[in-house]
């Protein structure tokens, strides 16, 4: 989440991140990470792997001496990406989804690019050093075992869903909880649904292309009137190779923009429900240190008071903390949306306007043909 | 092989806000000329080719040259307003206003274009009469008339299994022929497929290429029969609608078809008597016979003594261009029902979006939201038309031209049957003759006679078989360039209107991006 930039000499320009490059070398993917830092324009370039992503989605979980941490909404990490042949084609969509489309690998780059200038600009997360190890050390980071801390937590609350529905004490979060639960299910529905639209413009010009091909096949040379219709024939194949190039590039602009930005809404929305149950849950073992604190015999209650004490001022600042967080998220998705919403449209006008174009001009050239 | 199938299904090309309901009501205007599509007939054109040489006699410039006076800048493609399709039809009428191009109204005599035509009032085919059979080219003499043909109106009769749909063929004429300049009667599938028997019946030895009629299809029409009201059997009475109207646009457009009797009775005659045994003149009956008729002559012992190469040669051109209609056939298809997917996607995407839009908090995501949910409807109209197009412009067309070139093949395969019948009866003279030799060494005098009665018999069926031959040689030759000939003008018209569907359907997404734009920009 964007908040501001503390002036540090180790702090990093969130928004000079960029991942420049990809290479694939049988199944791993390399990509070349360029940063600057805020107070200099020197630039540094460092080459990581996805394990060294998930080393540093790792680190951000288990920093230990930030207060709140579990009400951080974290930047979510894309999914693994999976190199595809032409088997794990459908796996890597249905993972992956609108990331795993696109020509070599850039939709993912940029989402993986997002996601650090997302972490670079969080006012608590960017202060890690797990990032600043993973911006600048030369060294690839993700070799070593990573601590497990909240990780953890996190996994084993996954498991405890029945106190997803634990009733919340604080009706701000109640609603937040249930509104969550709602928009998360029906952006994920929505982004499915313009993958299968998308998908479906893509084979629509797969078929263009194959007609267009046939029609070129129509050649006859026998006598004036045979000419004539291949040239027809040869017009019309021209035609529809101009609808695919336009089918392939709407398609492209829809998977660069709304694609994308759909995608980074729906996994967002997970994030924000996953620090809400992380939430829950500390209300859930809060509540359970009140009532063992009330039931202690007398030898034990000091200790069951001191649990409680401690558990309750953790979740008053995970509270505050999650509050802040979901002010910001609010905030900064509505702007991501009609950032992408805009880009699309934009793209979308300006493609649809070059394929008048050129449809007119072949709507000239046919008219003006004899027969 | 009509030039003006300019027959889109109106409702869905007119105006944007028109559900894609198959309601040719609209069309039931009395004004004869907004139903005519333009199919003015060309044919009649007495342009002679050596004052002319620079376009063809059934040439279209004019018509699109006339077209581009009267289309503003959108190349022709009135793209948001109402597009008038019948606008197109009304300037191509005018056309046979006296112009430059030499098409002109004639009453009187035409030029002297062949010395066997006297034509006052009349048409004249070439192909009827005894023409030496040199003169290739084209020489439809005759005056410029006009003959319109509009199907319209489906309406269901009777019900239950007993149910059947009749349909109003409007025709708008200058041809003295007929009895009034417009007229209508309405008609159903079996007269259709009866008048296709009874041309056959006449036309098929001589050579002429009869245009197939329309598939029968028993679960179309069962479905409509049993009056399930849904958008399938509303798609086929339109896709019937359609076939029929430009199956009777092709006929009319045959020069010697068009003086047919049976053709003039079917336009104008109130009731028709009901034709009967039209099982077989239709759909898989139809190709069934075809092909049997080509294993018969395949299974041909003789070979046939091809004199002229050009029959061999243009055989295997129409084989050869009948397999390519069917792999663009099949492509076409497959385009049509991805584009068809392609709605439905776009449908489902609409509707989450509009979920989403009712569900979000933020007040201007939630309209902008909302919007783009409507501009996906939007877009899903725009495929589901575009979808028809495809599937009426270029679908239908190439289906079309399977089954002429079926009608071609069959029409080589009656010449080779003449030239069998022309062969068996000169080897039956032949045995004739040696009976008469055998007679005349055996001396029987009463048996001779009956011999040599035998002989000039067979001499003149030998006679009658040659010229028929000849006959149905020639006309066949001709009709094979008309029919060449029909089939450029008729893609390339299909063409320009598909090209012209197109970029109405660019036009108006464009329309909707732009309308987009701002509501996008307006979220906070």
């Amino acid at each position: 989440m964007k908040g501001s930039n503390e002036d540090s000499a180790q702090s990093v320009n969130g928004s000079s991140i960029k991942i420049t490059d990809v290479t694939q070398d049988g199944d791993t993917l390399t990509f070349a990470i360029t940063s600057q830092k805020s107070s200099s324009s020197a630039g540094v370039c460092v080459f990581r792997t996805y394990e060294d992503f998930e080393w540093l989605q790792q680190g951000l979980f288990s920093q230990e001496d930030v207060p709140g941490l579990q009400g951080v909404i974290f930047p979510p990490l894309p999914s693994k990406p999976l190199p595809s042949t032409s088997l794990s084609q459908a796996k890597a969509l249905k993972q992956l989804g609108f990331l795993a489309l696109g020509d070599e690998w850039m939709i993912y780059c940029k989402a993986l690019e997002l996601y650090l200038q997302q972490v670079a600009a969080h006012t608590t997360l960017s202060k890690s050093k797990a990032l600043y190890s993973f911006l600048n050390s030369s060294e690839s980071p993700g070799k070593q075992c990573g601590k497990k801390g909240i990780l953890n937590r996190l996994s084993q609350a996954m498991e405890e869903m029945r106190k997803e529905g634990h009733k919340d004490v604080d009706e701000f979060f109640q609603s937040e909880r249930d509104s969550s639960t709602n928009l998360s299910a029906l952006f994920k529905l929505s982004t499915e649904k313009f993958l299968d639209v998308v998908l479906n413009k893509q084979r629509l010009a797969l078929a263009c292309g194959h007609f267009s091909t046939s029609l070129h096949l129509c050649v006859n040379q026998d006598n004036p009137t045979a000419v004539a219709f291949s040239k027809i024939c040869l017009k019309l194949s021209d035609i529809i190779e101009a609808v695919k190039i336009n089918y392939e590039k709407v398609s492209d602009n829809d998977i660069s923009t709304l694609g994308l930005g759909l995608d980074l809404e729906s996994r967002y929305q997970e994030a924000k429900r996953e620090m809400l149950f992380r939430r829950t849950c500390k209300l859930v073992e809060l509540e359970t240190a009140n009532r063992n604190s009330e039931r202690a015999k007398p030898n034990k209650k000091a200790i069951m008071e001191g649990v409680q004490k401690a558990t309750q001022k953790e979740f008053d600042i995970i509270s505050s903390v999650a509050k802040q967080e979901i002010e910001h998220y609010h905030r900064d998705r509505v702007s991501l949306l009609r950032d992408f919403l805009i880009c699309w449209c934009e793209k979308q006008l300006s493609t649809a306007r070059e394929s008048s174009a050129l449809l007119s001009q072949h709507l000239d050239a046919c008219k003006k043909f004899a027969v | 092989m009509s030039l003006g199938s300019v027959r889109n299904p109106p409702p869905f090309l007119d105006s944007e806000d028109q559900e894609p309901e198959y309601d040719t009501g609209d069309l039931d205007s009395d004004d004869g000329e907004e139903i005519f599509t333009g199919t003015s007939n060309k044919p009649f054109v007495s342009t002679p080719p050596e004052t002319d040489p620079s376009s063809d006699i059934f040439s279209e410039e004019g018509s699109y040259t006339v077209q581009k006076h009267t289309a503003p800048k959108t190349n022709g493609v009135q793209s948001d307003e109402e597009l008038d399709l019948f606008a197109e039809a009304t300037v191509e009428l005018t056309l046979t206003a006296p112009n430059s191009r030499g098409r002109k109204e004639i009453i009187g005599p035409t030029e002297p274009l062949s010395t066997t035509v006297n034509t006052h009032g009349k048409l004249h085919v070439a192909n009827t009469s005894n023409k030496p059979s040199e003169e290739v080219e084209e020489e439809e003499s005759g005056d410029t008339f006009e003959l319109n043909i509009a199907v319209t109106n489906p309406e269901k009769m009777g019900d239950g299994m007993n149910a059947y749909m009749t349909y109003k063929v409007s025709t708008q004429t200058t041809l003295p022929a007929f009895r009034s300049k417009t007229f209508s009667v309405r008609r159903r599938f079996s007269d259709f497929l009866g008048l296709y028997e009874k041309l056959s019946v006449k036309y098929n030895l001589m050579g002429c290429i009869i245009p197939p009629p329309p598939q029968k299809s028993v679960v179309g029409m069962t479905k409509v029969k049993v009056g399930k009201e849904d958008p399938s059997s509303a798609e086929f009475v339109e896709k019937r609608r359609a076939a029929l109207e430009r199956y009777l646009q092709r006929v009319v457009s045959h020069p010697a078809l068009l003086q047919d009797s049976d053709v003039q009775e079917f336009l104008e005659r109130e009731e028709l008597p009901r034709a009967v045994n039209t099982q077989a003149l239709s759909g898989s009956g139809f190709l069934k016979m075809i092909n049997k008729a080509s294993d018969a002559v395949n299974k041909m012992t003789i070979k046939m003594n091809e004199s002229d190469n050009w029959f061999e040669s243009k055989l295997q051109e129409v084989e050869n261009e009948e397999q390519l209609l069917r792999r663009l056939h099949a492509s076409v298809d497959s385009l049509v029902n991805h584009r068809k997917e392609l709605c439905s996607n776009t449908a489902m995407f609409a509707k989450s979006v509009a979920m989403l839009g009712s569900s979000e908090e933020n007040s201007a995501l939630s309209r902008a939201l909302s919007q783009l949910a409507e501009v996906e409807d939007k877009l899903e109209q725009l495929h589901q038309e575009q979808a028809f197009s495809d599937f009426f412009t270029l679908t239908e067309l190439l289906a079309d031209y399977l089954r002429l070139l079926g009608a071609v093949r069959g029409c080589f395969e009656q010449r080779m049957k003449a030239w069998q019948r022309w062969q068996e009866a000169q080897s039956t003279l032949q045995k004739k003759r040696e009976a008469e030799a055998k007679l005349l060494w055996s001396n029987k005098p009463d048996k001779l006679q009956q011999a040599k009665e035998d002989i000039t018999e067979w001499e003149a069926k030998v006679g009658q078989c040659e010229r028929d031959f000849e006959r149905i040689s020639s006309t066949l030759r001709k009709e094979v360039h008309r029919f060449e000939k029909e089939k450029c003008r008729d893609f390339k018209h299909h063409i320009v209107k598909y090209l012209e569907s197109l970029l109405r359907s660019q036009h108006r997404l464009v329309k909707c991006w732009e309308a987009f734009l701002p509501e996008a920009k307006a979220i906070v």
